[in-house]
């Protein structure tokens, strides 16, 4: 990844200490602003071009949602539900762009074994390094959102990268560009959480009381934040969390108890069998032992 | 009686199909610890060098669990009946002092597998079980959508939980081969002394003996 060798690298799976080399980089930060989407997906089609993946064809399922989920050649789905609003009876079509939500606490990165194979970098973007992927699909199991895909051949987890590789020569990503109403939009994360404040004082003032920012605090916030009218139920969005947060599962499977006390016990009974051996010594047959069994053996006992 | 050295008897103890599956059952074993330790801890990373690099390692991991556990099972079979517990067995392991302090001798006569070898014998059963299970639920290049995401969780920590205690037994089972002198060759040449037997298993080779299995001057067949 050309991105790994140009941003700075705050963290990286499988490693003690990533660099953090003092270096003035902003936080990013991807905005969709639901509210504006009319669901032409360009900038699914702005995606797949850009990362030149290819999804082969599929069928019609009933919906505009094609492909029906996000696959290692789509890192990015427009999601569609439809809803009649109890309020006011209308049928409202809520689409939402899903995709990697770049934690800023990433459960793909805690997950994975492989060092390397998943960096954060200083500006948030959470990559994946495929040169140093393994396959084992770790990350698939870590990540809070259901993002990142495996792809048979090769035998490595894919996402979105938040087009690390335009971000590092100061571009924004693929989808952004190809937006035509404004309603992916990229810029620093303050000059972002700014332009969603504006957006939701507009909704509240036509009638969304409950529109609010979905950046959620489990996982200590994301780098791909939405403006949803209906803030207060994210799961109205295709079963956007409520809260995410990574699993305690993955907690324990990755945290320090399991591995050190596992690892102490193994040093603790080796070091236990070297003494019991040195200490009282071995537990040798003896020649009465052998004679004893002679006499056994030949009847004269 | 197999071979007389320096007026050492020697008793036949297993039987050739058990050794060789033994020695498969180890390698894998081994092997695994080797390869899944590079996965549990970033540390030892550098482990999955042996096999040719993590992705390899990853790949093969699983395959040589499939190749265990059919060994294991074959060594299940061969064994059970000789690992039953008995009440005699509660007693021999109430006296883990005597035990460990190599007191045979205040210990109740031991048949072919001592209680420390039944319980090992138990737990490595029931850990593969578990091994086996969380590693093809864990077996992402194949499994991936047979079971659900949360599932998944709950089977990478089992399998590392399982992988850790498995890998603490086999250390013990190797400490008390080099331990108790005499021991290895039952794998290797499948005999022991006859002074090893009536140490360590002294209830086993009486019954070798008295089914005329260990007459001198003949070779002895194999006793299971
Ligand atoms: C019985 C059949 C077994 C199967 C099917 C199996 C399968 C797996 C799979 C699929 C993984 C994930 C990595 C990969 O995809 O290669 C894994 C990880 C692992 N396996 Fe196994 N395995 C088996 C037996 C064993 C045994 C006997 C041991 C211990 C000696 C072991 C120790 C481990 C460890 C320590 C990990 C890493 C867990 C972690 O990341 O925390 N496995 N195994
Ligand atoms: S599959 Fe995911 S968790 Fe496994 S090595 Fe690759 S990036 Fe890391």
């Amino acid at each position: 990844m050309d991105a790994a060798r140009t941003m700075t690298v705050v963290r990286s799976s499988a490693t003690a200490s990533a660099r953090t080399t003092p270096r003035f980089e902003d936080e990013v930060t991807k905005l969709i602003d639901v509210s504006k989407c009319i669901g032409c997906k360009a900038c699914q089609a702005a995606c797949t071009e850009w990362n030149d993946t290819v999804q082969p064809i599929g069928y019609f399922t009933g919906s505009y949602q094609n492909p029906p989920d996000l696959t290692a050649n789509m890192f990015t789905l427009m999601r569609f539900n439809e809803w009649v609003n109890p309020k006011s009876g209308e049928l409202e079509w809520l689409i939402r762009k899903d995709g990697c939500m770049h934690c800023a606490d990433p459960g793909c990165l805690a997950a994975c074994p492989a060092p390397g194979a998943i960096v954060q970098y200083a500006n948030g973007i959470v990559d994946f390094v495929h040169e140093n992927c393994i396959g084992c699909g770790y990350c698939v199991k870590g990540c809070p959102f259901d993002i990142p895909r495996y792809s048979a051949a090769p035998a490595k987890a894919y996402k979105c990268t938040l087009c690390s590789d335009r971000v590092a020569v100061g571009d924004g990503p693929a989808c952004a560009k190809a937006c035509p109403t404004e309603a992916i939009v990229f810029g620093t994360k303050g000059e972002m959480l700014h332009h969603a404040a504006g957006r939701i004082t507009d909704l509240k003032s036509r009638g969304f009381e409950s529109a609010g920012l979905y950046n959620p605090d489990g996982v200590n916030g994301t780098h791909v934040m939405y403006v949803l009218p209906h803030a207060d139920q994210p799961e109205l969005y295709s079963n956007l969390p409520s809260d995410p947060h990574v699993s305690p599962w993955v907690r324990v499977w990755k945290g320090a108890a399991k591995t050190y006390v596992s690892l102490a016990a193994m040093a603790a009974l080796i070091v236990g069998a070297v003494v019991h051996h040195a200490a009282g010594g071995a537990n040798r047959v003896s020649e009465k032992d052998e004679q004893a069994a002679k006499k056994l053996i030949e009847g004269k006992e | 009686m197999a071979a007389d050295q320096a007026g050492i008897t020697f008793v036949k103890r297993h039987a050739l199909d058990v050794r060789i599956t033994h020695w498969i059952v180890a390698l894998c074993f081994i092997l695994l610890a080797l390869s899944g330790l590079a996965f549990f801890f970033p540390p030892f990373f550098f482990l999955t060098a042996l096999f040719g690099g993590g992705e390899t390692a990853r790949i093969l991991h699983p395959w040589i669990g499939l190749v265990l556990a059919l060994g294991y099972l074959y060594l299940f079979l061969r064994f059970v009946g000789a690992c039953l517990w008995h009440s005699d067995d509660s007693r021999w392991i109430s006296r883990l002092g005597q035990v460990m302090s190599g007191h045979d001798e205040n210990l109740p006569e031991v048949g072919k597998f001592n209680a420390g070898q039944k319980l090992y014998f138990w737990a490595m059963a029931l850990l593969i079980l578990v091994l086996l299970a969380s590693g093809v639920i864990t077996w992402n290049e194949y499994f991936a959508h047979a079971t659900s995401i949360p599932a998944q969780r709950i089977a990478v920590l089992a399998h590392s939980i399982a992988a850790a205690l498995a890998i603490l037994g086999f250390i013990v089972h190797i400490h008390m081969v080099t331990w108790e002198p005499g021991t290895l060759r039952a794998m290797v040449n499948g005999t022991v002394s006859g002074g090893w037997g009536w140490k360590h298993h002294r209830k086993w080779l009486r019954e070798v003996v008295s089914a005329g299995r260990a007459k001198p001057g003949t070779n002895a067949p194999p006793a299971e």
